[in-house]
């Protein structure tokens, strides 16, 4: 029982570096839209695992040995990131077209490769096949080890190389200007990449591995409008997701544990998509009602110090909800009140608009913003007592007669 | 060409640009996007601590020149000296404020955010962002008027707001040589003013300015130099020995109207047609 703890916590802290390697990396693929590209690595280190276990029985080992099996993992996904490359840039298929291929090509080589080694014999087989989905039930410990250490590496990489990805993917041209090199700096996102998919494989599996680049990242990107803490909170959460989906799959050894991990990472994803401050589906409809009960309710007070019929039936609602009109449409002395404060105000601001020394404030004109709540108290009377002198113009005092209190 | 040669050439003689090196120098430059080349055999000395408006029709090849001669593309032939040494040494010493941003409108970043990336020459990969460089950011924003919108997403200013905000990027890289891709370009007369200050006050540091540049009826106003080009280079020197009639003439193909040019001239009398060329068909 001590020892299961044991390697449950071990598996779970590789998983968890794994979690943040990965976050923080799909934080940069995503800022330089590249994300999907990750997925044709990943499904092109399948034919990789299969040939590096036939060439290890073939040369008399257990086939088993996970550097081995990820080394091969390694470079079959570099041959098909280069064949994408090549197909991008020499052929006139886009990025989506040759990802689409390679994908397709690559994962259907390694099934094929897995069933001539299912037909081998089943003493044989080493369970390839929880590279596809993840799996960490009989997970040896020195795997963990190298996992753990292969994302801490990698996140490490990704700390050296964060601002060259920032400026490349923000603004390539001017990154250049800086002398750094775009297509160099890609290719070492690139082999960030490879690094995260490779040694999520055992973890997380080869068809799951981008959703766990991806989601992180996106939820992140709800929370912040600064890329350096998108990555920051996309490490966080893909930390998050590995550790307590290595944790969850301990507990049900049943369950894959790729699936688990990226529910976790989905959960996160959603709960950002609703709840995140600004940018997330709640906090953007909320700021939505509450501005417009704003705009309806100026427009109302303004329409009733100038005498004028309330014509949009919201801002009607709202000035009786108030108690600004009756029922009747009869303006009340409230609404008598803070009409009139409305409209002064706005006479306010249409003299500092109006004026050349005005125009410090006049450009934090809004429509919404009453001007006491800009400047000081003796600031407004200073305003109030220049607009008296200049005489309000006539047009401006006759239009309001029930305004002045 | 050996009189546009000729009229290239701001400083007194040889010597003095042995001296002090030029803040650029361009020899011999040929850049194209496919088989017709965008500039062709362009020599360019610029003089330094002045401003010097590179002027020319739209698809002159004025962008190009800039782009090349600070390796964003790449070129067909030619050398590009900056302060006496090969580019790559002297990057820190050269801003670019480019045409049109080719940037990502919706990434993560902030006005304030966008300045700071002005600063990735003297942070290097690692170095730590420290109060002072941000105050620095700051103040850049400051100086073309942007202090407010710091913390503005980039996409969610302004065209106008935007150009700012890369003009106080090339500022705090405390650059000495300023490369500028019409910076003028959709801004109102209130912010051209507040710019055309900036570069004024970095021209007063002994800083140099080259920028691109199409209205001419301001060049004399703002520039000291001039170089004019179409292809290749029309003619070079100070405003008041290089900006001319004839060299406006021959780098816009009669495309100018002649109110502006007598506008701009003045003294000269009514101005002469162009020779029309010999059409195909003719
Ligand atoms: N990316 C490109 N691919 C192909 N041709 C290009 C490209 N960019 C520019 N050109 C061509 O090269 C020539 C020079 O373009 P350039 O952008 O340097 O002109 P410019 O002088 O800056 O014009 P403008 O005043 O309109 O900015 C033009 O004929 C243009 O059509
Ligand atoms: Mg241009």
């Amino acid at each position: 029982m001590m020892d299961l703890g044991y390697n449950t916590l071990l598996v779970a802290t590789g998983a968890g570096l794994l979690g943040i390697a990965a976050g923080v990396t799909g934080a940069f693929l995503y800022l330089r839209k590249r994300s999907l590209v990750s997925d044709a690595i990943s499904h092109a280190t399948l034919p990789g695992v299969a040939l590096a276990f036939i060439f290890m029985v073939a040369l008399g080992g257990e086939g088993r040995n996970l550097v081995g099996l990820l080394g091969g993992a390694a470079l079959s996904s570099l041959a098909g990131l280069a064949v994408v490359q090549w197909l991008t840039r020499r052929t006139r298929l886009g990025e989506d077209a040759a990802i689409g291929a390679v994908l397709s090509v690559f994962f259907g080589f390694g099934i094929v490769l897995l069933t001539v080694i299912q037909t081998l014999g089943a003493g044989r087989q080493a369970g390839l096949e929880t590279f596809l989905l993840g799996s960490t039930a009989g997970m040896l410990r020195a795997d963990a080890i190298v996992i753990a250490v292969g994302g801490a590496l990698t996140l490490l990489a990704c700390l050296l190389l964060r601002r060259p990805m920032t400026m490349v993917s923000f603004d390539a041209e001017y990154a250049a200007t800086q002398g750094l090199v775009p297509a160099r700096v890609d290719m070492g996102m690139m082999a960030l990449a490879l690094a995260v998919t490779t040694i999520g494989l055992k973890i997380v599996g080869l068809i799951l591995i981008v959703a766990l680049l991806i989601l992180p990242a996106v939820a992140a990107r709800f929370w912040t409008e600064r890329a350096e803490v998108v990555a920051l909170l996309a490490g966080v959460m893909g930390g998050l997701a590995g550790a307590s989906g290595a944790v969850l799959s301990a507990l049900a050894p049943d369950l894959p544990t790729g699936p688990i991990i990226v529910l976790v990472a989905a959960a996160l994803f959603t709960l950002s998509l609703v709840f995140a401050p600004e940018r997330g589906v709640l906090a953007g409809a909320i700021a939505y009602m509450r501005f417009r009960r704003q705009v309806h309710m100026r427009q109302g007070l303004l329409a009733l110090a100038h005498g004028h019929r309330v014509h949009e039936s919201y801002s009607r609602r709202l000035l009786g909800r108030a108690g600004l009109i009756r029922a009747d449409g009869v303006v009340t002395d409230q609404g008598r009140r803070l009409a009139a404060w409305a409209a002064r105000d706005e006479r306010r601001w249409s003299y500092l608009r109006s004026r050349p020394e005005g125009a410090a404030l006049a450009a934090r004109y809004d429509g919404l913003t009453p001007i006491e709540d800009l400047v000081t108290p003796d600031q407004l009377r200073a305003l109030d007592d220049a607009i008296a002198s200049d005489g309000a113009g006539p047009q401006a005092r006759g239009r309001v007669p029930e305004g002045r209190s | 060409m050996t009189q546009a040669a000729a009229m290239m050439s701001p400083l007194p003689s040889e010597q003095a640009s042995a001296a002090v090196p030029l803040p650029l120098k361009v020899r011999g430059m040929t850049v194209s996007y496919g088989a017709t080349p965008a500039v062709f055999s362009a020599d360019m000395d610029i003089a330094p601590g002045a401003m010097t408006a590179i002027i020319g029709p739209n698809g002159a090849g004025k962008s190009t020149l800039l782009k090349a001669t600070l390796g964003i593309i790449p070129r067909l032939s030619g050398q590009v000296e900056v302060f006496g040494q090969p580019l790559d040494r002297v990057r820190a010493r050269i801003a670019y404020v480019p045409q049109r941003a080719s940037v990502d409108w919706d990434f993560p970043t902030r006005a304030l955010d966008v300045v700071e990336m002005g600063l990735y020459r003297q942070l290097g990969l690692l170095g730590r962002l420290t109060r002072q460089h941000r105050s620095l950011a700051r103040d850049c924003l400051d100086r073309v008027g942007m202090a407010d919108f710091a913390g503005r997403q980039i996409g969610q200013l302004s065209g106008g707001q935007q150009q700012r905000v890369f003009l106080a990027r090339a500022l705090a890289q405390g650059a000495d040589l300023y490369m500028l891709d019409e910076p003028f370009a959709g801004v109102d007369a209130a912010t051209e003013k507040a710019i055309i200050d900036v570069l004024k006050s970095l021209k007063d540091e002994g800083r140099t300015i080259l920028a691109v540049h199409h209205d001419l009826s301001t060049v004399p106003d703002y520039f000291d130099n001039v170089f004019i080009i179409n292809r290749s280079p029309v003619a070079a020197g100070p405003v008041a020995t290089a900006f001319t009639e004839t060299a406006l003439q021959s780098a816009y193909g009669g495309r100018l109207a002649t109110g502006l040019l007598d506008q701009l001239f003045p003294s000269a009398g009514p101005a002469p047609m162009p020779q029309p060329f010999p059409t195909l068909d003719a």
